[in-house]
């Protein structure tokens, strides 16, 4: 790119990288870093360890995203010594079903490699077909261009990407901006970490009619389901968060709830906790307002079992 | 002769760095950016072709040299300013400046023109204007 500068060629060889950070000496053969102190350094345990406090269960993806960490803070190191260290390939692929934390994965993941000095600014931008794919010819590409440059210097998070590729009609204006994200995710790299999610079966079969895109994809994470201790604890979590607390009649009804609701159709995980959550609340509130009597604060944060054998969940029983 | 527009005229030519940095500046203070060009130096030439539409919601300054370096990949040999507009009280430009001129800039000359009872208008005209748009600067 300096070739563009007005000035010519840069006048001088050891001019600091754009955008990088500022240079460093190179460190001589025989030294050595602190592994403890550089880590400490780059606060990045601050955002693992949220990313542990803040999410339950998820242990692969965590596992994962660690092992990112870990090779960006190596990498970096490396390059102090004047290793190479040639960018890693980051862009990622986030599979599981809905409700499972794929979103604020990402949006952890941008905050962790913007500490670690891999994305300038660590920013999210969700989003959907709608938001890259045009509607009428020449339409599309300045869409997912315009899209593209948002998210420079951080997360592009291409939500249900499979939408992109409509199998059954190939005149879709889809393929073009898959083409356009296969350019920019090879051409800038340095700027832009691009994260597709979906359910699995079909981000594999998008990926088998797409293979340029599978294999500009360095990591596929699976994000597995939640067990029902793993929902119970989203669910106390939530509720501390809220400002409410479950009485102590009220925990096994609200295990039974999950129970049932997880065997029901159209089950989203952590979403689904959090929409029981809030109908619990909603009957919490009515049931309150209903009796009319004096309350205190023991009655405005208690969540009694009849807020949740309300439901229609229990219904069927 | 240098033209001298916009901010920055004065000082030398930025770099690709300098520009980043003054567009990340523009950027962190919530104002839009766009790239505008033309090949016609006359200081009252205000209305310059546009490079694309206006950059909104951006917050790296990576997009906007992206754009750059495109127009000056199209348009080798022309001016090319970028514009950051202040959308807030302001409602005006609040910072425009060359990121690209030709590499020879053949000046400007007076032209005198007689009128009516000894006066005389004074006119600026660009060299280069006595080509056709486009071949300005080849």
């Amino acid at each position: 790119m300096t070739s563009f500068d007005m000035r010519g060629p840069a006048p001088s060889p050891d001019e600091p990288e754009p955008d990088g950070p500022p240079a460093v000496e190179t460190l001589p053969e025989g030294a050595t870093v602190d592994l403890i102190q550089e880590r400490a350094d780059s606060h990045i345990d601050e955002v693992l360890d949220q990313l542990d406090t803040d999410l339950v269960g998820l242990a692969t993806v965590k596992t994962r995203i660690r092992e990112i960490a870990a090779l960006l803070l190596i990498d970096r190191l490396r390059a102090r010594f004047g290793l190479s260290a040639s960018r890693p390939n980051l862009h990622m692929c986030f599979t599981g079903s809905p409700g499972t934390g794929k979103t604020t994965v990402a949006m952890r993941l941008a905050e962790l490699l913007h500490r670690l000095g891999y994305l300038r600014r660590g920013h999210l931008v969700a989003v959907t077909r709608d938001d890259l794919v045009g509607q009428y010819v020449g339409h599309t590409a300045p869409k997912t261009k315009e899209v593209v440059k948002r998210a420079m210097g951080g997360v592009l998070f291409i939500d249900e990407a499979y939408y992109l590729y409509r199998t059954e009609n190939e005149r879709d204006y889809g393929q073009e901006s898959i083409e356009i994200l296969l350019q920019m995710m090879e051409n800038d790299r340095d700027d832009i970490v691009v994260v597709l999610a979906g359910y699995r079966d079909r981000m594999d079969s998008f990926f088998a009619s797409n293979p340029g895109m599978s294999s500009r994809i360095a990591h596929h994470i699976d994000f597995p389901d939640y067990s029902e201790e793993e929902l119970a604890a989203i669910g106390d979590m939530m509720l501390r968060d809220a400002g409410y607390r479950l009485g102590a009649e009220t925990v096994p009804v609200f295990r039974e709830y999950l129970r049932r609701r997880q065997e029901q159709p159209r089950f989203a995980n952590a979403r689904s906790v959090r929409n029981a959550l809030e109908r619990a609340r909603l009957r919490h509130a009515g049931r309150l307002l209903a009796a009319g009597d004096r309350v205190g604060i023991e009655e405005l944060t208690t969540l009694q079992p009849e807020d949740f054998l309300g439901s229609r969940v229990f219904d069927s029983a | 002769m240098r033209i001298t527009q916009g901010t920055f005229s004065y000082l030398p030519d930025l770099t690709d760095d300098e520009i980043t940095a003054q567009v990340a500046y523009a950027l962190g203070n919530g104002w839009p950016c766009s790239v505008e060009f033309t090949d016609d130096p006359h200081p009252r030439n205000v209305y310059w072709e546009m490079w694309g539409l206006p950059m909104f919601d951006l917050v790296d300054p990576a997009g906007v040299l992206q754009e750059i370096n495109d127009c000056r990949r199209a348009y080798p040999a022309h001016y090319i300013r970028l514009n950051a507009y202040d959308a807030g009280v302001h409602q005006t430009m609040a910072l425009s400046f060359l990121v690209q001129r030709p590499a020879e800039e053949p000046g400007f000359r007076l032209d005198r023109e007689e009128h009516g009872d000894r006066r005389i208008r004074y006119r600026l005209h660009p060299y280069v204007l006595d080509r056709p748009a486009g071949q300005r600067y080849t």
